[in-house]
């Protein structure tokens, strides 16, 4: 049962290897195997909602199907991969019609009509290691660091389809904060978009957006500010104007794990 | 008004933009109010009036972070974003529409920018 298909995605193989590298680290130490399925392709970014678009959502649904071939649930870890997959899957599951041209399509030996389960790399953490045993092997604790949770718009909506968390008051990120020894920092922004697709259409909008989320996070007191989606990390790095330190999750995951030879910050 | 534009955004997005009673929430929430010259609720109502043309002329339609507030916070469920991404596609769609040249792409890119970003760009305005 401990056993899952891991989908990286194309970001995390090249400019987040962080993100990659540190999910994989601290699953084999929480007793989680991952494995990769062969071949997968690039799942496009963002969702396509429209019901007459096929062809864009296929990746997603080979990705799904190679999951549930393997007979495994399928994890994710980059927020936009995730909201894809999940929305994909909720389509697939809803909408016969849809269901039905993109297996006339794919030509699958049995149709996919959303059967694998999706969780996002934190919801297995919560839901299956359990934040009480991960608090337990903890060997760097975050005592004293105040720690912004940034969910950003990925990871939470549309909440019909990603069911992960509260989308207006969500506390799975908040949760793992607390369990690896931190204090997490509350802050008006944390469930708004920074901006992060609109960077090379219109950078001043992104800079709007993204200085708006670090300064809310600044303003209650936040010493860094962690996030799951690779251009959120971009977009708010780069972008923003701010020198709030920004990370992925995973990479205090493995800190407080001690599977990062670098010392301590 | 154009009715075959009307049916095709209606028919694209699946929305029923009859059930919108126009409180104006999905603006109030949506982050690119102060960039987008039409607002997510006046692309619910000029959807139902058949005024497609003016949504696709408009840069509005390439403002929508994708940020899916609109559809969460909406009391009716009417999911405006995708009537933008209807009105996006059917923009698009049509020969030499590409709102993303290629060609113009290296000098928008800096050495830490996530592939994400641009296959996103890609997806969203090109077809
Ligand atoms: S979301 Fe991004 S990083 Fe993840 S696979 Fe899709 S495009 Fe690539
Ligand atoms: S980059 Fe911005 S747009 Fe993307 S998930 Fe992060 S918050 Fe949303
Ligand atoms: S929030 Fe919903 S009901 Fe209100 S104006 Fe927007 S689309 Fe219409
Ligand atoms: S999805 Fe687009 S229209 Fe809706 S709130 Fe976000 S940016 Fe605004």
């Amino acid at each position: 049962m401990n056993t899952f298909t891991y989908y990286p995605g194309c970001t995390l193989r090249t400019k987040a290897k962080d993100l990659d590298v540190y999910a994989r680290s601290s699953a084999e130490a929480l007793g989680i195997t991952l494995e990769e399925p062969e071949n997968w392709q690039c799942c496009g970014g963002a969702y396509t909602t429209a019901k007459d678009e096929i062809a864009t959502k296929l990746s997603a649904v080979r990705t799904l199907n190679a999951a549930k071939e393997a007979g495994r649930p399928l994890i994710t870890v980059c927020s936009a991969c995730h909201n894809v997959i999940k929305q994909t899957n909720y389509d697939i599951s809803n909408d016969e019609e849809m269901a039905a041209k993109v297996n006339n399509y794919l030509k699958l030996d049995e149709a996919y009509i959303g059967e694998t389960t999706v969780y996002h790399y934190l919801e297995m953490l919560r839901d299956v290691v359990g934040f009480d045993n991960l608090k337990k092997k903890v060997v760097n604790s975050f005592k004293g660091k105040k720690i912004a949770a940034y969910y950003g718009c990925l990871l939470l909506r549309p909440s019909k389809a990603l069911a992960m968390d509260d989308p207006e008051n969500p506390s799975i990120m908040e949760d793992f904060i607390k369990a690896i020894g931190g204090t997490p920092v509350i802050y008006a922004q944390r469930n708004e978009c920074c901006g992060g697709y609109i960077t090379m259409e219109d950078k001043a909008q992104a800079s709007k957006r993204s200085a708006k989320v670090m300064d809310s996070a600044q303003e209650q007191g936040a010493d860094i500010i962690i996030t799951a989606c690779p251009l959120c990390l971009y977009n708010l790095k780069k972008n923003s104007g701010s020198d709030l330190p920004v990370y992925y999750f995973t990479e205090l995951l493995a800190e407080a794990l001690g599977l990062k030879e670098a010392n301590n910050e | 008004m154009n009715n075959n534009l009307k049916e095709q955004v209606l028919r694209s997005s699946g929305v029923n933009v009859l059930k919108c009673m126009r409180c104006g929430k999905c603006s109030g929430t949506c982050p690119s109010y102060d960039e987008m010259e039409y607002h997510p609720h006046q692309f619910v109502y000029m959807v139902e009036k058949g005024d497609i043309e003016t949504l696709m002329n408009s840069k509005s339609i390439y403002k929508c972070l994708t940020c899916f507030a609109c559809v969460d916070r909406c009391p009716r469920n009417v999911e405006p974003a995708k009537v933008v991404e209807a009105v996006r596609l059917a923009t698009i769609r049509k020969q030499g529409n590409n709102h993303l040249i290629a060609d113009n792409i290296p000098e928008m890119l800096d050495e830490d920018l996530p592939q994400q970003a641009i296959v996103t760009a890609f997806r969203k305005y090109t077809k």
